[in-house]
């Protein structure tokens, strides 16, 4: 009754303690997201488009930019950050190709974030690039929730983990702003992989990410995937706005509660 | 598990409010983690336990609340909860809906202790 004033304090309680509530209403990965902000305004200041890519592990990532460099390596200036637990071996593999790359490491982080991919652009010279993909560690739960200061999600399905995994790991697929359906060259062995419901599986989710069929087994397989890089190319060049897809608590905070 | 993450940088900011209002211990945190957040709340409670040791936070008590996923139809204007692999029109049945609340990972409020 009288907490305020102290007359109940005895011996016992001397030490004498208010207690009050702070009503706060912030993101908790505001941290993150600031890095990965500022991170967005280094792409932007330099022209370069950061996807970034997620996906389980062994879906085929890294092939698939080695399949990107060697079709559009005349054409587009490109580089990579790669995220692994461990090993620089997907690294090596880029530069193999004649692409730099920078190698991360995240040791028990099973994602990337802002300040990972902060570190990285140090060894990178972003006037000279046009595209920058960043291959997340591979995991279709933990990288979903990390913004990176990139410009669009791009999440592929292997045709052999089946057509459900978007209804099984709904976080990451509605964050993906354009799925892949990779090792559709499978397809052929696997009769329970229906490209047709793995897409409804994704709308489910209230994304209208285009989802598309590809095989690096099948270079002709891959031109719709080269058109939406050009296209997403020139539309971060006009000064169009992209921001990955989920941003949830971001947007949350800037409309107010 | 990246909800160890996701505490580490709670912590961090509960240590930056409690330094601001001069606080001697926090008692409690008060969490909103939406079900399509990425964070499951057993995950973020046990990697609270070992985040909070050795801070302003240690006897903290950690309270989250999840809420529903509700969605609002942009073909028919229909509204409603729906599921975290279905976010579908509760009136339609079309898919083409904003989710207007299931998505937040907010620290809402710090009960704090100051000496007088
Ligand atoms: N048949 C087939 N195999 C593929 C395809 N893409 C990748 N692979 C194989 O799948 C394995 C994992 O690929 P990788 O690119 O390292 O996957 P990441 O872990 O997602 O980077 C490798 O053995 C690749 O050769 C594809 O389109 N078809
Ligand atoms: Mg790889
Ligand atoms: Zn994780
Ligand atoms: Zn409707």
């Amino acid at each position: 009754m009288c907490d305020t004033c102290g007359c109940n304090v005895t011996p016992g309680n001397a030490h004498l303690v208010d207690k009050k509530t702070v009503d706060v209403l912030t993101n908790l990965l505001q941290e993150n997201d600031h890095v990965a902000a500022h991170n967005r305004e280094h792409f932007e200041r330099h022209g370069v488009l950061a996807v970034n890519l997620m996906s389980s592990p062994g879906s085929g990532k890294t092939s698939l930019l080695e399949a990107t460099i060697e079709a559009l390596g005349n054409e587009l200036s490109m580089a990579v950050i790669e995220g692994d637990l461990e090993t620089e071996n997907d690294a090596e593999r880029i530069r193999a190709r004649g692409v730099p790359a920078v190698q991360i490491t995240t040791g028990q982080a099973c994602h990337l974030d802002a300040h990972m991919v902060h570190d990285a652009l140090h060894d990178m010279a972003l006037d000279d690039i046009d595209v920058l993909f960043i291959e997340n560690v591979g995991n279709l739960v933990c990288p979903a929730s990390f913004d990176l200061g990139h410009h669009a999600n791009v999440t592929l399905l292997s045709v052999t983990e089946g057509d459900d995994k978007p209804a099984k790991y709904p976080v990451m697929f509605r964050a993906a702003d354009l799925v892949l359906l990779s090792k559709s060259d499978f397809l052929e062995m696997i009769d329970d992989f229906d490209t047709n419901r793995a897409e409804r599986h994704v709308r489910e989710l209230a994304n209208a990410a285009p989802v598309l069929t590809l095989s690096v087994k099948r270079p002709d397989s891959l031109g719709p995937w080269f058109d939406w890089l050009r296209e997403s190319v020139i539309a971060l060049g006009e000064g169009r706005v992209m921001n990955p897809r989920v941003q949830p608590e971001g947007a949350t905070l800037h409309s107010g509660p | 598990m990246h909800e160890l993450s996701v505490c580490q940088g709670l912590i961090r900011q509960v240590e930056r409010i409690a330094a601001e209002n001069a606080a001697t211990s926090v008692d409690r945190i008060v969490l909103k983690v939406g079900p399509l957040s990425g964070i499951e709340p057993e995950l973020l409670r046990h990697a609270f336990t070992i985040a909070r040791e050795g801070t302003v936070a240690a006897l903290a008590e950690l309270e989250l609340s999840q809420g529903s996923i509700k969605v609002r139809c942009r073909l028919c204007g229909g509204a409603g909860e729906a599921a975290v692999n279905r976010l579908l029109c509760p009136d339609c049945g079309e898919w083409q809906v904003d989710v207007t609340e299931g998505e937040e990972l907010l620290l809402l409020s710090l009960d704090l202790e100051t000496s007088l």
